[in-house]
């Protein structure tokens, strides 16, 4: 574990090529750092999230991205991610190749790709169509009922990037509220970037099952205060609900998407 | 007391929610119609929300499946994983509420994409938790607007399994959940008819004819033997229902949460 600026932990731990996770299940979504991303000028990335979110969506318009693995991409409560959509419908700003799943699957990939395993097996994809379109959708026996059974491949990134409230002068991280699938994410990655609200001196008082992800799990600790917005962290400060429902209108055109970017992200 | 049809459909949803149910809700139109349940006659309902959140209480509903106010209020947060692994697929949910961009006549659910899959003329969402709630709940509820363009003959593709293309697919795919049980429109109350799991139109909603119902569904609907007329919602209801997006629309800082 090393402590990082942000310009610096993107420029050791993102390569192009890479296949990247930036996970934040609705919270803690690690807005600062895909920010960061961008601005380098990453390409060529497989994004891995379960909701794309407008993180992705971002990158994906700002097109970061040759490769999505996803499982609901919308803007929840909102609707369509526009800039998802144009890639998707009409390839701009280029081509954009999907790898579908639902979140059961994705959920269950990264647990197994924490457990290090190659694959995760579960109930799940019956009677969808999704099998059809996803050759990474298999069905096996259980060797002891035989019943029928989905497998899909472990989720491994080459690097995970997560947003936690906390992290103590060690470097270990303390995740509080959602916490979806970021440890998981986490222990999947072969190398991973946690941007925190703050350090401090001492966790305090807490539960003794509070989520901490010791500092040797984790490849670099970013210190980026409110590195979540419009996404929310928990005990700081509250989701920007109003922003998610300006986003739609934003994002809709590609001209209003680039002069957004420009305007509050690339200077 | 004068509604619309879309405080209609909510009060008509919520009512099929009892005490005795674990629900998992869908954002949009199933969580409006959970949480009314909860604010009026099934106050112990447990909700759960596929963010990890148990036994959540909202104060306003929630714009996206994993707003503040959902832990905030929750008896416990739990990682994703576990919610999919321990408490979908491991049985405990009574209910699942769903809702989608087109329904068929075996209430199977698209939400993935308008027109084909490989060049499609709409991307929608897709399933995100959908595809095991439609086979992970004792039964599923949907609601949603009658149309058309929604009520298809035919999916553009098969995001949930309903009761399948044929209606059979549950029991061949060996399946015990029970499926749809429940379909509650702007305009009816449709339930799978028993032998052939069609859903079939059990009940009208006040001042809504056969004809209009016809018109809005893209298959030739059927009606069942005896069709009720749906109890128009209550003064209570409606205050219960109105005040609650007006606490909603507040804290978003705009118009949210009904859709």
């Amino acid at each position: 574990m090393e402590f990082l600026s942000l310009t610096d932990a993107v420029e050791h731990y993102v390569k192009n090529g890479d296949q990247v996770a930036l996970e934040g299940f609705t919270h803690l979504i690690p807005f600062a750092a895909a920010h960061e991303i961008v601005r380098q000028g990453r390409r060529d990335l497989t994004l891995i999230r379960m909701t794309p979110d407008l993180i992705y969506d971002q990158m994906i318009g700002m097109g970061t991205a040759r490769k999505l693995v996803f499982s609901w991409g919308g803007n929840p409560g909102v609707g369509s991610l526009h800039r998802f959509r144009d890639a998707v419908e009409r390839g701009w700003p280029g081509p954009l190749e999907i790898v579908e799943h639902s979140h059961a699957a994705m959920a269950n990939a990264y647990e197994a790709g924490a457990a290090g395993m190659p694959c995760a097996l579960f109930r799940g994809y019956r009677g969808s169509d999704l099998p059809g379109v996803n050759g990474h959708i298999r069905f096996v026996p259980c060797p002891f009922t035989g019943e029928e059974l989905a497998c899909v491949p472990a989720i491994r990134p080459d690097v995970t990037i997560i947003h936690a409230q906390r992290a103590d002068r060690e470097g270990n991280v303390l995740i509080e509220g959602i916490v979806g699938v970021q440890k998981e994410a986490v222990l999947a990655a072969r190398r991973s970037v946690v941007t925190v609200e703050e350090v401090v001196d001492g966790f305090g008082p807490r539960s003794s099952n509070a989520v901490i992800l010791p500092a040797w799990t984790v490849s670099a600790v970013v210190v980026a205060p409110r590195g979540a917005r419009p996404s929310y962290a928990h005990g700081y400060y509250s989701r920007d609900n109003a922003f998610y429902l300006a986003w739609d209108e934003i994002a809709r055109e590609r001209e209003s998407f680039l002069a957004w970017m420009r305007e509050n992200v690339l200077r | 007391m004068t509604y619309t049809p879309a405080e209609m459909m909510t009060v008509a949803a919520a009512r099929a929610l009892t005490n005795d149910d674990i629900c998992f809700v869908g954002i949009g139109l199933p969580s409006a119609a959970c949480n009314l349940a909860r604010l009026t006659h099934a106050p112990r309902i447990c909700l759960i929300y596929e963010s990890g959140t148990l036994a959540t209480r909202p104060e306003v509903l929630p714009l996206s499946i994993g707003d503040g106010e959902l832990c905030e209020t929750a008896l416990t947060t739990v990682p994703v994983p576990e919610i999919f692994r321990y408490w979908l697929q491991g049985g405990r949910i009574t209910v699942g509420f769903l809702s989608g961009a087109q329904v068929d006549r075996f209430a199977n659910l698209n939400s993935t994409v308008i027109g084909d899959y490989a060049k499609p003329k709409v991307r929608l969402p897709g399933s995100g938790g959908a595809t095991e709630i439609a086979t992970g709940c004792g039964q599923i509820f949907i609601v949603m607007r009658h149309g058309a363009r929604s009520f298809v003959k035919q999916l553009d593709f098969l995001t949930s399994l309903g009761h399948g293309r044929t209606g059979r697919e549950r029991r061949e795919l060996g399946i015990r959940t029970k499926g749809p049980t429940l379909l509650v429109t702007d305009l009816c109350i449709l339930r799978p008819e028993a032998d052939t799991c069609e859903l079939t139109v059990t009940s009208l909603h006040p001042g809504i004819t056969r004809e209009q119902v016809r018109k809005n569904t893209g298959w030739e609907v059927r009606f069942a033997d005896t069709v009720a007329e749906t109890d128009p919602p209550s003064a209570a209801e409606l205050e219960v229902l109105r005040s609650l997006h007006a606490r909603t629309a507040r804290a978003h800082g705009a118009a949210g949460g009904s859709e």
